[in-house]
Order: C-alpha cells, then structure tokens, then sequence
C-alpha cells in the first residue's frame, strides 16, 4: 500500500495517457509530506523474525523446530501432493527416525557370534547411504529436486517403517508362533506400502515423465530392505 | 570453399573414398549444410563400424553413430559427464532387460538393444536387486529348512549382504575391465570389426545378471533337483548371451585364442553363480 504522490502536471490535459506515462515525471517536492509507517503486516512480522532468533531462548528455537518436524509428520501420514516438504525441508526429521530406527533394530550383545542382526552403525549407514544413492540417481535421470530435498523426503517417509518396528516390538511381547508372525507381517506390509504411497507423492513430479518408474524403483528397493530388517527382528531371549 | 588438397588428406575407407577422391566440392564435414546434399545417405565413419553393421544387419544405426559422437562433450568433472550414463527412457531399459533373457543367435545384444547408449543406469541397479535377493533367500530358505525345529533360533544374517555384494560388484566391474583390456590388446595385434567399448561391456554384464534374481527368488524351493535345474537355466541363459555378444570380437582372431576367451568368460560366469547361490546354501545345511 505505498503511498500515491499527486503529480500537479497531470491533470490539466483532457486527452487521455496511457497509464503511469507521467510517472517519470515525479518528483518529491519537500513540502509534501511522505513521512510516517508504511504498514505492510507480513514486512514487519518478518523482519521481527529474523533479527530475533538468535536472540530467542532454546526452548523456543526447539519448540519451533519441533512443531516444524511434526507438521511434516503429519503430512507423511496424510500424503496429499502438498510442496511442504520440499520448500522447507529440513533433517531434524529423518535424523530422529533414523536413530530410533536403528536403536530398536540392534542386537542386544555385541560378543554373541550367532547373532546375526545389525548393528546401530549398520543401520545407520544403510538408511543414509541408501537414501544418498537414491537421491543421486534421481538427479542423474534427469530430476529437478534439490539434493537436501530428496533426502528430507525419503528420510520422512520411514516414520510409517519406524512405527511398524514399534508396533512389533509390542507384538513380541507376546507368545511367539505363526499367529504373531502373520500379524507383525500385516503390519509391515501396510507400513511398507503407505511409505511407498506417501514418497512417490511428493517425488513422483520432479521426475521427467518416461522416467518415473526408473526413479521410483530403488524407492522400492530401499524401503523394502528396511521392512526385511523390521520383519526378522527377532529379540534376544536368552540372558 | 575447400579447396583439392584438403579433400585429399584423410581416407575414410573403402565406400567412400571414390567419393572423397572427386575433386568437386564434396567436403567431409557433416555439420556444412550446404555440401551434403552430394552425399550419398551414409555419413563418413571409420571402415571398421560400416562392415560392422553391414555383417551384422543393422540399418538405421547411422543417426545413432552420428549422435553419439556429439553427446560425451562435458568434462569429468562436471555432474552432466555422469548424467550421460543415464540417459535412459523406462521402455528402453524393459527393452534391454528383455533382450538378456531372450537371447537369439544371430541377433547381438550391442547391436540391437545398446546402440552406442551403454546405461550404468541398469548394470548398478540390477547388481543391487541382485545382492539383496540373494541375501534374502539365503536367508528365508535357511528359515525354512528348519521351519517347526522348536530350538531353532532365527537370525538374519546381515554379513552376508555385505560378502554378496563384493563379489558381485567386483564381478561387475573387474571382468569387464579384464575382458576389454584383453580385447583391446587383441585389437592391436588383429584387425578386429567389432569392438566395444568399456561401458558397453559393463552394460552387456550388468543386464546379463539379470536372470540371477528370478533364479535367486526361487532358491527358496527346498529340493535340489529344482535348485541345480535353475542354475543350470540361468547360466544357459546369461552365458548365452555373453557368447553372442562376444563372439564377433573375437572370430576374426586365431581360432583357439577366440574359443578360449569365451570359454573363459562362461567359465568366470559359472564360478559366480556356483559360488553365490550354491556355497552359502552347502554350508548351511552342514553346520
């Protein structure tokens, strides 16, 4: 809403002007008073924003983020064709995931030979590096997704994976035969699924179109992979 | 204009030197607009790549030869260099994956289904599914064989992704490397016709494995007669195709080494699938 400034030249010609030709013709005089607050609300909000979060407290900053981290949650959960995660992607997200993921797959005693499970850095390094491969051969074939983009993406699509490996964990508790198999294998069939749904939602356009499917595939792989670790974990029961 | 001299300096082969030798205003250069309509429809390549295509029957490969050439412009360390291995369409990599597992003589997997765009695209996928489906039916066939064993504790067994995948990715990459080093020293010594490149190659191994991750899906099967039945197809199969790509490379040399170097490259292939579908299996059902 910036303010108008009446041109004294303008309006004595009857023949019409096309629009903003005297424009060039302003002048500030001094006598016209241009002082006082341009309002624009968002202006103001944003530069308040940035000058003060260094100047805030942890808790907010944490709070922001939190609230941040959860609102891509709840996208993941209810995918639509939404650009929140792309545009404000950040890796708070997939890092929690990722660690409570790999602290529930471990294997309990390190000196055990026939335990052969994963190891925390094990899957750590899958769920990283399998996500960096997939990022970089979607860039190679021709995507335009940024490459932080694609990780934010495939590193929040697992928190469907991540409470499967909850829900097992519970499911284990109790007597083990092929009923217990045959729900912890439902569980992670649906979450593998809604993973697949939701990264393909959010990834799926940034590929050129008869390439889609050479993009979507290590998708599949990755997730897959992370759902046989989740379904053959099996707890230690001997002390 | 160009004058007679410059038109006499370089000798293009055989179809085209009657051409070159016109004093007129022939000149070599593709790009001129203004001269080509003298030519005849075949650009000027090196003799070696026209006899190829003529023995091997295939016609429109001159637009792809042509564009070939112009792609590979950027430098290695630009991320467009890499982005050029993967200038792939969906359909062209089904097409290629079909073309390994139905190989039929006479017909060579280069020619017809590469055609100077070799992928890295299908060959690191492929050994990645590969490496994953063996080390997911070693694992379920282990869990079956001893399925209502009361003690029978389960564990999955994460080394073995890490064993599979070395030896897959170095077969992958290693042989190929051996094999054009040993073509191209060969090419030195013996004219050749046919020669690929090192990419083609990786490419023509890469979609040969391909058959592996049915034939490893369905390891699963307990029995053993089913279990050798499918290693024996596969490796008809993939070897197959290997031999008829390779063998034009090598049929213009001395008879024993041609037969010994296909010999050797279904030998290395046998020694792949024994040692990743058949050991881990052995060893299983010992201890």
């Amino acid at each position: 809403m910036a303010e108008t400034v009446d041109v004294p030249g303008d309006s004595g010609t009857g023949s019409p002007r096309p629009l903003f030709a005297g424009l060039s013709d302003i002048s500030i005089s001094q006598d016209i008073p241009v002082e006082g607050e341009i309002t624009i609300p968002m202006r103001s909000q944003i530069r308040e924003f940035d000058s003060s979060t260094l100047n805030e407290s942890v808790q907010n900053t944490i709070v922001r983020d939190l609230k941040a981290v959860g609102k891509k949650f709840m996208h993941v959960l209810y995918p639509r064709k939404s650009n929140t995660l792309l545009r404000d992607w950040d890796l708070w997200g997939p890092l929690i995931l990722c660690v409570t993921l790999a602290l529930m797959l471990q294997r309990g005693s390190v000196d055990s030979e026939k335990d052969g499970g994963p190891q925390f850095a094990e899957v750590f390094v899958i769920v990283w590096f399998g996500a960096i491969t997939i990022t970089l051969n979607s860039k190679l074939l021709g995507g335009n997704i940024s490459f932080f983009q694609s990780l934010c993406v495939l590193g929040y699509c697992i928190l469907p994976l991540t409470v499967a490996m909850l829900v097992c964990r519970l499911v284990l508790f109790a007597e083990p035969g092929p009923i217990n198999f045959t729900v912890r294998l439902f569980v992670v069939i649906i979450m593998f699924v809604w993973s697949i749904v939701a990264s393909t939602a959010f990834l799926a356009d940034s590929q050129p179109p008869n390439r889609k499917a050479l993009a979507v595939y290590p998708v599949f792989l990755f997730y897959f992979v992370i759902s046989w670790m989740i379904l053959t974990f099996t707890p230690q029961t001997q002390g | 204009m160009a004058t007679v001299d410059d038109l006499q300096f370089e000798e293009f082969g055989d179809a085209t030197t009657s051409l070159v030798a016109t004093p007129d205003a022939t000149t070599i250069r593709i790009e001129d607009p203004d001269e080509t309509p003298k030519h005849p429809p075949a650009p000027p390549r090196s003799s070696r790549r026209e006899e190829d295509d003529e023995l091997l029957g295939n016609d429109d490969s001159d637009k792809t030869e042509l564009l070939a050439g112009q792609k590979k412009s950027s430098p290695f360390w630009t991320f467009e260099y890499y982005q050029t291995f993967f200038d792939v369409d969906t359909y062209q990599v089904f097409d290629r994956i079909k073309g390994s597992l139905l190989p039929i003589p006479g017909k060579n997997f280069v020619r017809l289904y590469i055609r100077s765009n070799p992928d890295l695209y299908g060959p690191f996928w492929i050994c990645a599914t590969l490496v994953f489906a063996i080390a997911i039916s070693g694992n379920l066939s282990n869990f079956l064989i001893h399925l209502g064993e009361k003690t029978y504790h389960y564990v999955p067994e994460f080394r073995k992704v890490s064993i599979a995948a070395t030896i897959i990715y170095s077969y992958a990459w290693l042989v190929p490397l051996a094999l054009w080093g040993f073509l191209m020293w060969r090419n030195s010594k013996v004219m050749n016709i046919v020669s690929y490149s090192f990419l083609e190659i990786v490419c023509v191994y890469g979609y040969s494995l391909f058959i592996y991750i049915p034939t490893a899906i369905l390891w699963i099967i307990p029995q053993k007669a089913v279990r050798w039945i499918l290693v024996t197809v596969a490796l008809g199969i993939s070897g197959s195709v290997l031999a008829m790509t390779f063998w034009p490379a090598v049929r213009e040399d001395n008879r024993r080494i041609a037969l010994a170097t296909i010999v050797t490259i279904v030998l290395l292939h046998m020694l792949l699938s024994v040692g990743c579908l058949v050991l881990p299996l052995q060893m299983h059902e010992e201890c």
